[in-house]
């Protein structure tokens, strides 16, 4: 077994927890039962991990089967990478039907024509999802194995979800690879970005649950707004204002949980507006500005500051669009015209 | 009765009972609390400010997250000639015992408690605050 080989499966051992080994390597099935069962599982980590490496070499592994593991590993643990969401546009309305066979031998020609030194890996799982690994070389070195893509691709969707490794200039050939593979002619990056990648997906694919605009002339009577407080001795004097905050904040976010997303970015390119007797900017150029909202779980706390009272209800649209427009990077500029209000570019 | 800031809603007028006390409540972490308190005063009837005015301040255990200083409060409480107490509501033990003051107060501000009155009590609790 080649050296190189060795030391990734070693490394890779290494990244996994200790109790959650075993039933990684189970779920690899490159090592028989019997084999499974002669691993103690009990001692450190670096022993464990050089006993696989016994096994593998025992196994003749190659560094395909590796990367496999490695898939593996990062599908458990998909919330540790950062993911990008890309949208492929096709030409005609044609829904073609999908190949897997076809799908993989496509990508792996396209890729391969333009670089001759890449790894590719594919797995498929229930939910539709096909990964990707892709480990990048160049024309005189061969693959690194340890700074990866990986691509998520459900079929049937022009939706891939990307995690792309440092290497940002393979980017255009792994876009090219996948347009051709899916039967697509054009691919752009959306401005969505996330850990969370099932919340992306719950994002794209709308699956979250979404409120739409009710209009009724008078407020609903609402249900208990609030359920801790049931001393019946302690009287709300802002009810009324409390159960209408709780009526837009459900008509704006729903009443089920929110994806999960990290931070909300705003680049503004407006003017500075001040007192004109203050002639803070004597030049009229545009005040560049980064706004960056972060939250372990933004819209879970975007929802939650109306209630606090820590913001007015209804809350700016420019937070509150943020999953119906499925982004989370936004460009704001003056609008030019009549109403000197920014507006949001695409 | 709970209320974010006064004036109260005028439409639940005739279902509130007399108003014996009122127990100002500011989140030192929060300048905005104070704001919303300074602005609600002006909406209290002077003869609140005998003794049945209160400004409670909470979150005084964190002592990183302070946005107001004690000063201010000191004065806002000399101003109106009201008591400050302080207090922790994160702390169970703090919490109960501010709870206990407060209901004391209360009722000499009811005239639940013979001999002494809400003028009385709040001029005993200015003059020992000093110390």
């Amino acid at each position: 077994m080649d050296e190189t080989v060795a030391e990734y499966i070693r490394r890779t051992v290494l990244k996994i927890p200790r109790d959650e080994i075993k039933m990684m390597l189970q779920k690899w099935g490159f090592l028989s039962e019997a084999q499974l069962q002669t691993l103690n599982f009990h001692q450190i980590k670096d022993n464990i991990s050089q006993e696989v490496v016994q096994l593998c070499e025992e196994n003749s592994a190659d560094i395909k089967q590796a990367a496999v593991l490695d898939i593996i590993y990062n599908h458990i643990y998909q919330n540790k990478r950062m993911w990008s969401v890309y949208q492929m546009k096709k030409s005609g309305e044609e829904l073609e039907y999908f190949d897997i066979t076809d799908f993989k031998k496509k990508f792996k020609r396209r890729l391969r024509s333009a670089l001759k030194n890449v790894t590719i890996t594919f797995k498929e799982y229930e939910d539709n999802a096909i990964w990707i690994r892709v480990a990048w070389g160049t024309a005189y070195k061969k693959p690194n194995q340890y700074k990866p893509s990986y691509v998520v691709y459900h079929s049937q969707t022009p939706y891939v979800f990307i995690s792309a490794s440092a290497l940002k200039s393979n980017m255009p050939l792994l876009c090219q690879a996948l347009i051709v593979a899916c039967n697509y002619h054009d691919i752009r990056e959306m401005e969505l970005r996330s850990h969370s990648l099932n919340s992306l997906k719950d994002i794209v694919f709308k699956r979250y649950s979404q409120n739409f605009q009710t209009y009724t002339t008078k407020p609903l009577q609402g249900g208990n707004v609030e359920p801790e407080n049931a001393d019946i001795r302690i009287v709300q004097e802002n009810r009324s204002e409390k159960e209408r905050i709780h009526r837009l904040n459900q008509e704006v976010f729903g009443s089920g949980p929110q994806p999960k997303l990290e931070f909300a970015q705003y680049r503004l390119e407006t003017m500075f507006k001040s007192d004109p007797k203050m002639d803070v900017l004597d030049k009229k150029e545009p005040f560049r500005c980064l706004v960056k909202f972060s939250s372990p779980h933004l819209l879970e706390s975007l929802k939650s500051l109306a209630p606090a009272g820590m913001a007015d209800a209804p809350l700016s649209p420019l937070l509150t669009c943020i999953p119906h427009k499925a982004r989370n990077y936004f460009k704001i500029r003056e609008k030019k015209g009549l109403f000197p209000e920014s507006f949001v570019s695409p | 009765h709970l209320a974010t800031s006064l004036p109260l809603p005028s439409e639940r007028d005739h279902r509130r009972p007399r108003i014996d006390l009122v127990v100002f409540m500011i989140d030192i972490k929060s300048k905005y609390s104070l704001k919303n308190v300074e602005t609600s005063l002006a909406h209290v009837d002077a003869s609140f400010f005998l003794g049945k005015v209160c400004f409670l301040v909470t979150g005084v255990g964190r002592v990183n997250a302070c946005s107001i200083e004690t000063n201010a409060i000191c004065k806002l409480g000399d101003a109106y000639c009201s008591t400050v107490l302080f207090c922790e509501l994160e702390l169970e033990g703090i919490r109960v015992a501010t709870a206990q003051r407060l209901l004391r107060m209360l009722q000499i501000c009811a005239g639940h408690i013979p001999g002494v009155s809400a003028l009385s009590f709040v001029s005993l609790m200015r003059n020992s605050g000093d110390a």
